[in-house]
């Protein structure tokens, strides 16, 4: 099936009566797939630190970055291999907390053109509440979330409080997905879902497996909106591997180890380059 | 009225009714439970789901299930009257449902007995658990063993230090021992791990939960194999004292071996329950594990229910002097019957558990698992009275072996629940 068309064709032809919610999402977003094949990095909220944090998340979009992943440090976050575990760790220990990741977002967003979605679990935010977190992220200038542990059978009253805040909704596709489930994630997510390359949790991996291109595959057979692809992508081969196979490319527990690794000085730069690499690998 | 069947090899004389309170299609009960997990196990889930359903109907895998829980863990397990214990506290007579007395020392075994037979029947090569006080990890080793299924246990690093007896047993037993060095090195952790395990091995294994916890079907689940304790006493009591009991008494961890008690009795109006949580150093001291009695509502290992958290949402670590309580959440079926106040639920700090750990040790003859002491010493903590024809049924969820090292270095410390227990 061929899907080139642009986001608001799309959202008119699958799911039409809800037209009104998606033109209150951001246009940034909105526009993400319009031309080539984003790369979006993922970068701990206040990870090392929170000008470390800052430093990078501009570097990467100087570095061409279509959007930015802010992750939104929790104690158990079970999704998350190791290196995002330790970023979360550091964030906590460093005084990270919800209010504070908004704030982070907020100079972010003022500062950078590219949209920001924000990436965490469900308990912190149900803590603060659906409706309020999604206002206030909305005020932020957050324009989505990625929850990963609100499956879209358990989302109603999310995607409800994030509907009315203009907030999108991007849910995840796993490799175990059967395509029924495939084409409802796809019609529940807001602009675009996202595919996890392999069963499994975030972490670096050294390649792209025939599996991970044969899911996508069926996912592309499924699904009418864009969707991008993440967990394990790090290097520009993994991403030349599977550019016709999706629409845009999230990269997270590579940064984070360049940022564990690097010297401060050194560590934005860092991110700037790998960034940079992916992006042409993407063109 | 009484079910006078005797035990036989092929009728071990209890009876596995179908159940009334199940959660609703989506796994919850009430406002509690649900399947908050990563899309990857979604699947996985709903066949697990199908597949409890159709064996648990199924006589052929009821046959299988209950010979198992006779020649293998040795069940039914006593109901005894702790005649000393019941003078000397003057709280009413004390029975105890004798889970202690099961194979491997615990009620843990009830479950992981029935999750096998559904790891076998998936065509599952590898199970893998979590565990706490090593119960439920010793539980899953010998039945992984009995069946010949590779098994590995996700254990705290700070628990595998505290409860070396069951890490010896696990290995013993030809399971693979992963200490968890992750986040507060506890129970949480080590359910952390398996979950992510599960994730990337969804294909082949098969995830043995230890409580009525994590992701539907799981708390439904294990409830179904662990009500076997309460079906068995509510004959039992009947049988050897013509009536059924005022009160009953049990732990709540995650809440398996309260549930698997009070079930049966659910419907009996006169019966009241009291589930007892870890007070550790007490509720104000911060350092304990009572979800019930000192958390929100929040979402946690899959479900929703009262959970321990910072007002930001981050889950605090608990505190408990024994392993099998020391966890942050509880079932979503405990959350549910909390707010319909079906049950009571209270909490007994670590000196209180220790003193009745005592008591029943040298009044009795049985020295307890840390876990069960805390039922024993919120039995302690009603009022006292003259007569004694209140009848109160405590479960005894297991035996105190795996504590021996914990309850010695309390006692050369004073006795005291304060010094020891981890940082
Ligand atoms: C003997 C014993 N009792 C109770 C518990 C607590 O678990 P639950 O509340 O699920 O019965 C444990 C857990 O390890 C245990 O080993």
């Amino acid at each position: 099936m061929n899907r080139t068309s642009t986001p608001i064709s799309l959202a008119r032809r699958s799911q039409a009566p809800r037209l009104r919610m998606d033109t209150s999402v951001d246009f940034r977003l909105r526009d993400l797939f319009t031309v080539g094949k984003p790369v979006i990095p993922f970068l701990t909220a206040g990870f090392p630190t929170v000008s470390g944090f800052v430093d990078a998340a501009v570097a990467a979009c100087d570095a061409g970055a279509r959007a930015l992943e802010i992750g939104m440090p929790f104690s158990d976050p079970l999704a998350d291999g190791p290196a995002i575990q330790y970023s979360s760790q550091v964030a906590l220990a460093g005084g990270i907390t919800m209010p504070r990741v908004l704030e982070l977002t907020t100079r972010l967003s003022a500062r950078l053109p590219i949209p920001i979605l924000l990436m965490g679990y469900l308990n912190p935010i149900s803590q603060m509440g659906f409706a309020r977190f999604a206002r206030a992220a909305r005020a932020a200038g957050a324009t989505g979330t990625i929850v990963p542990d609100c499956p879209i059978d358990e989302a109603t009253e999310w995607r409800s409080a994030s509907r009315h805040a203009g907030m999108a909704n991007v849910f995840l596709i796993a490799p175990t997905t059967p395509d029924e489930r495939v084409a409802l994630i796809d019609a529940g997510s807001t602009v675009f879902s996202y595919c996890v390359s392999v069963a499994g949790v975030t972490g670096v991996r050294r390649d792209v497996s025939e599996s991970t291109r044969r899911f996508l595959r069926r996912v592309r057979r499924v699904a009418k909106k864009p969707y991008v692809v993440g967990f394990g992508i790090s290097q520009p081969e993994h991403v030349r591997a599977l550019k016709l196979l999706a629409d845009g490319f999230v990269v997270g527990s590579a940064l984070v180890k360049i940022l564990r690794e690097s010297p401060k000085p050194r560590a934005a730069a860092g991110v700037g380059r790998t960034i940079g690499a992916l992006v042409r690998a993407a063109e | 009225m009484v079910n006078e069947k005797r035990s036989s090899a092929s009728d071990p004389g209890y009876r596995l009714a179908p159940f009334l309170p199940r959660p609703d299609r989506r796994g919850r009960f009430g406002a509690y439970g649900g399947r908050y997990v990563p899309e990857t196990l979604i699947p996985a889930l709903k066949r697990l789901e199908a597949d409890f359903k159709s064996a648990w109907k199924d006589p052929a895998f009821q046959k299988e299930y209950r010979r198992l829980m006779h020649e293998f863990a040795g069940r039914p397990t006593s109901l005894y009257f702790a005649e000393r214990l019941s003078s000397h506290w003057r709280r009413g007579r004390i029975y105890l449902k004798r889970e202690d007395l099961n194979h491997t020392g615990s009620h843990k075994l009830n479950n992981t007995l029935g999750q096998i037979l559904l790891a076998v029947r998936g065509g599952k090569k590898r199970v893998i658990a979590e565990t706490g006080a090593g119960q439920h990890g010793v539980a899953t080793a010998t039945v992984a063993a009995r069946f010949g299924l590779e098994c590995d246990v996700y254990m705290g690093k700070i628990d595998v230090e505290r409860q070396a007896p069951n890490v010896a047993r696990m290995k013993l037993l030809g399971a693979r021992v992963i200490p968890v060095e992750s986040g507060a090195q506890t129970l949480k952790d080590a359910t952390n791990e398996a979950i992510r395990d599960w994730v990337a091995r969804v294909d082949d294994t098969f995830y043995v939960i230890g409580s009525v916890v994590g992701p539907h079907p799981y708390p439904f689940m294990v409830r179904q194999f662990q009500r076997v304790i309460g079906e068995e006493a509510r004959t039992q009591f009947k049988q050897q004292i013509g009536r059924l009991p005022n009160l009953l008494v049990a732990c709540v961890g995650g809440g398996s071996n309260a549930l698997g008690f009070f079930t049966a009795f659910m419907k009996d109006k006169s019966v009241r329950m009291l589930g007892v949580e870890a007070a550790g150093c007490g509720l104000h001291s911060g350092k304990h594990a009572a979800s019930l009695s000192a958390g929100r509502v929040g979402i946690l290992h899959g479900s929703a229910g009262y959970l321990l958290q910072s007002n930001d949402g981050q889950i605090t670590v608990p505190q408990s002097i024994s392993a099998g309580l020391d966890y942050p959440g509880v079932g979503p079926e405990h959350s549910y019957l909390k707010d319909s106040r079906r049950v009571t639920y209270t909490s007994v700090t670590d000196d209180e558990a220790l003193a009745a750990f005592t008591a029943l040790s040298e009044l009795e003859g049985i020295l307890p698992a840390l876990e069960s002491a805390h039922a024993l010493a919120a039995v302690r903590k009603l009022p006292a009275r003259r007569t004694t024809n209140q009848i109160i049924g405590v479960c005894l969820s297991g035996r105190g072996d795996k504590d021996l090292a914990t309850v010695m270095e309390a006692a050369e410390s004073g006795g005291g629940g304060k010094s020891r227990n981890k940082s």
